[in-house]
């Protein structure tokens, strides 16, 4: 029986790059940019560091293949480099190979970077590429905001929710993430946004409009990982420990099984969100996770999210969301750093740059939009992919004594 | 068991171009043509060729058919897309029949699909296995040019052999002569004409009228006596000219077509035969009229078994799922014809391998799916290990046919960002009655017409089109089941 990863790695220090349209910058100075802020707060040499994992996921319009970019950019002494890719729970996934590589033994101290340039492709939203020969024979090559909108079809069906009440609480999602988001320095968008606007946006995929979507950015996150116990010895009194690390990837029960999966939530997440759960001791979420910070790649997959992680009941979700209770002063905040929706969402840096700000709020470190009660723990959720088909990843950092 | 014609299916889209919208465009500088901006021309869509319309118009006539009893299958066209690919070869793919089928390809003339049938008869007397004899056509036209106002895009289909026949040949008779009253080069994408009334005078007055009268006294059956007399000339009052000079009735004349779908080249005299057989009794004398650098002459008389009705219901089908439109610019656009700023979305490289095509030739082409021997789970596309959660089985799934099946909306977007030339794209999750789903695009779909749950049917299309290497990608796509629509 496995006995999990709680409390066994400790983050010894973070650093993210300014999110956004950095038009001026390669993805090296992204990287270096994130690194810099990591290191100093890690407050060691690269020399010290013993492994490294790399996440990108376009790596075909930005950094090119393997580790190398990642070596090269920060001039690591020749140690291992690993690049991952996992759709768009790519960050997360560099994390659990340095999380791993730590917990193992096998490095005392290990770095997971993620890092996207995807403004080089001459147009808005992520770039269209291929999934391989069979599915360009056989699937639809549709843009992801498609992909995502299904899930209001399917919940609205499910659920008997009103096309009307389910595009409201959609809205309110995307004007909680730009309320937060303006209070972040670092975000790609800053500018707060009213009802009115999301509602009546020009319709990207039905039924997701402007607002619904989350921005492409470019960026880089940074994280170094160590035991608890360097950590101590390195200054680090009461550290931010790892609790719980899970991902989950769908077998194809959700496309292919007729009548299975009904279309309206992440089969993935609830797998992940449960076992995760169960790694890091969590019994009653609802009370016990402080704040968390969501895959909300679109309004409807973080309105849809709250659900599988346990958070909301079953079709219910949408009303906590008119509530206000994943609001910044809501009893779970959600989002509190302006999300995917206005932090950015420069693919491979996403799940670190969500580890990143639980990491800040835990230690008080979050500036004008620090949760003002101490947040325990704090939950990450990373998703890649579509909803039919999709790679996700629930990470649960909390204090050490947490 | 007797020769003759076995069944029949029609296939006509969807959508219907006003004529009145193409003269609105172009009246400023082709006027002339204002006397034939009336009724409408049946287009295909983007996603439609001569071998899509023909496989709809195929399924249509195989729906109460034995597909193991097809040997062969033939495609008449003017319009292929491949010069060298079997373009009947694809309708076999898409078809599902099995491999030992002969497939080959009818060309170079209107004549070619009256030509082939009279060919096929002639080898199903002679012993031959059925025939799927298809024709279909989507002839381009330039903008402000007669053709465009008088084509249409259809296709027809007739298995021909012997067994349960609804209408049998009582004889054929054909001249050929090298009458070029229009003419299109290989490769090229117009027809080059010449003038009409030396067309209807030496054409139809002469050639057409010449070859009933010599067909009727080869054959032996008096004018007076046939029923259906089938002319595919849209050009008004020629059909009804040469009755009355041949003696045939004016009742029998059958309508072209003309104001509802317009010529639809190869595949019009097949239309119209499938038109007239789903509207005929027994015991009646139905004469086909083929033209185009000669003239093909077929007598049918129906069978007792035309009664039943079950084997040539689709034509007023088809014909009667129709949605009006005026939108000349998009049509054009699905033409080649108006060259629109399509965005670097659309750059995406649609590169096809030879080899992954065909070893996924029944996957892709046909819409096989597997079933697996232990559990009954049906999953598209096969694979080693089952689907199944409960019993992921290794290794035991044999072939499933998924084309046929109706299916029903799981989710659905209607995507305004990935490119589609007509957007928005809308697609979808289905599951299949019986088991199996899949995503898919969707075809044919208007705005306040899906919504989860939805029937819906597989039609197959063209998925993607590799501009820089010539290739059609074709697949399936789902479209809503519409009532009156023949199941």
């Amino acid at each position: 029986m496995a006995r999990g990863i709680k409390d066994k790695v400790a983050i010894l220090g973070m650093g993210c790059a300014r999110f956004g349209e950095r038009w001026a910058d390669d993805a090296e100075t992204l990287m270096v940019e994130a690194y810099e802020e990591a290191i100093a707060d890690a407050g060691i040499e690269t020399s010290e560091i013993d492994a490294a994992w790399l996440s990108v996921a376009f790596d075909a319009i930005n950094i090119g293949p393997s580790g190398i970019p990642l070596a090269t950019a920060l001039r690591l002494r020749n140690i291992g480099v690993t690049k991952v890719e996992n759709y768009c729970a790519s960050g997360t996934e560099a994390f659990r190979g340095a999380v791993y590589a730590v917990a193992s033994g096998a490095a005392d101290i290990a770095l997971a970077l993620g890092v996207e340039k995807l403004k080089d492709t001459g147009y808005g939203g992520l770039p269209v590429r291929s999934r391989g020969t069979t599915f360009d024979m056989v699937g639809v090559t549709g843009s992801a905001p498609g992909n995502f909108a299904q899930l209001a079809s399917a919940y609205r069906a499910a659920h008997g929710v009103a096309k009307a009440d389910l595009k409201r609480a959609m809205a309110h999602v995307s004007v909680k993430s730009h309320a937060n988001g303006a209070k972040n320095p670092k975000a790609h968008l800053r500018k707060p946004i009213d009802m009115d606007t999301v509602l009546n946006a020009p319709m990207i995929a039905e039924p997701l409009g402007l607002y619904d979507c989350c921005g492409v950015s470019d960026g880089a996150a940074c994280a170094i990982v160590t035991t608890p116990e360097i950590a101590r010895a390195l200054g680090k009194r009461d550290p931010v420990t790892v609790k719980a690390l899970q991902i989950s990837a769908s077998n194809g029960w959700e496309a292919q099984q007729g009548g299975g999966w009904n279309g309206s939530y992440f089969h993935t997440t609830r797998i992940a969100a449960a076992k995760a759960y169960e790694e890091a001791g969590i019994t009653r979420p609802r009370e016990q996770i402080s704040l968390m910070e969501v895959h909300d790649c679109f309004s409807v997959t973080e309105l849809v999210t709250m659900e599988d992680l346990h958070i909301s009941k079953e079709g219910q979700g949408w009303k906590d969301v008119l509530d206000g209770l994943f609001d910044a002063d809501g009893a779970i905040p959600c989002q509190i750093d302006g999300g995917l929706k206005c932090f950015g969402h420069p693919i491979g840096a996403s799940g670190l740059r969500m580890i990143y700000e639980n990491y800040l709020q835990l230690l008080g470190r979050a500036g004008p939009r620090q949760r003002t009660s101490p947040p325990s723990l704090a939950l990450s959720h990373n998703l890649g992919g579509m909803p039919s088909q999709n790679v996700s990843a629930v990470a649960i950092i909390g204090m050490h004594d947490a | 068991m007797t020769i003759g014609i076995l069944a029949c299916g029609a296939y006509i889209p969807r959508r219907r171009l006003q004529r009145g919208a193409i003269h609105a465009a172009n009246g400023w500088f082709a006027g002339g043509l204002k006397g034939l901006a009336r009724g409408e021309r049946a287009i295909a869509g983007w996603d439609e060729d001569s071998i899509t319309m023909a496989v709809e118009a195929a399924r249509a006539s195989l729906r109460d058919f034995d597909r193991a009893a097809i040997g062969s299958v033939a495609l008449a066209s003017t319009t292929l897309p491949f010069a060298d690919r079997s373009n009947a070869g694809v309708v076999k793919e898409a078809l599902n029949l099995a491999d030992a089928t002969g497939a080959f390809d009818l060309a170079g003339s209107r004549r070619a699909a009256t030509t082939g049938l009279n060919q096929a008869l002639a080898a199903a007397a002679g012993g031959a296995s059925a025939q799927l004899l298809v024709a279909a056509d989507m002839r381009k036209s330039r903008p402000g040019s007669e053709a465009e106002m008088t084509s249409g895009d259809a296709a027809a289909a007739l298995i021909v052999g012997d067994g349960e026949a609804i209408a049998t040949l009582v004889g054929a008779h054909s001249v050929t002569i090298d009458f070029v009253d229009h003419v299109r080069e290989s490769g090229a994408d117009f027809d080059y004409g010449w003038e009409g009334r030396w067309i209807r005078d030496e054409g139809y007055g002469a050639m057409v009228a010449t070859a009933l009268a010599d067909g009727l006294a080869k054959i032996g059956v008096d004018a007076a006596a046939i029923d259906r007399f089938i002319v595919p000339i849209t050009a008004k009052g020629v059909a009804e000219g040469l009755a009355r000079r041949l003696g045939i009735s004016a009742e029998a004349v059958a309508d072209r077509l003309a104001d509802s779908v317009g010529d639809s080249g190869a595949a019009h005299p097949i239309l119209l035969l499938a038109s007239a057989l789903e509207a005929a009794g027994p015991g009646e004398r139905i004469l086909l009229v083929g033209f185009g650098q000669g003239v093909d002459i077929l007598i049918f008389e129906t069978t007792d078994a035309i009664a039943d009705g079950q084997r040539r219901r689709s034509v007023a089908a088809t014909l009667a799922d129709r949605v009006e439109d005026m939108n000349y610019l998009r049509w054009l656009f699905h033409r080649g014809l108006y060259d629109l700023e399509r965005g670097m979305r659309a750059e995406l490289d649609q590169k096809q391998p030879g080899t992954t095509l065909w070893r996924n030739r029944k996957a892709v082409l046909g819409l096989v799916g597997g079933r697996c021997t232990q559990t009954g789970t049906v999953q598209f596309p096969k694979s080693e290990i089952s689907v199944n959660p409960n019993n992921p089985a290794a290794h035991t799934q044999e072939d499933y046919p998924l084309a046929d099946r109706r299916a029903r909306v799981v989710t659905y977007t209607a995507d305004a960002l990935a490119y589609s030339p007509d957007p928005p794209g809308y697609y979808g999750m289905i599951d299949f009655d019986g088991g199996g789903r899949m995503t898919v695009e969707f075809a044919d779909v208007v705005a306040d017409d899906v919504e989860v749950g939805r029937e819906m049917r597989m039609v197959f299309r063209i998925k993607a089109v590799d501009e820089q290497r010539g290739f059609v990608k074709y697949f399936w796509k789902a479209a809503p089941v519409r009532t009156g629509e023949a199941d």
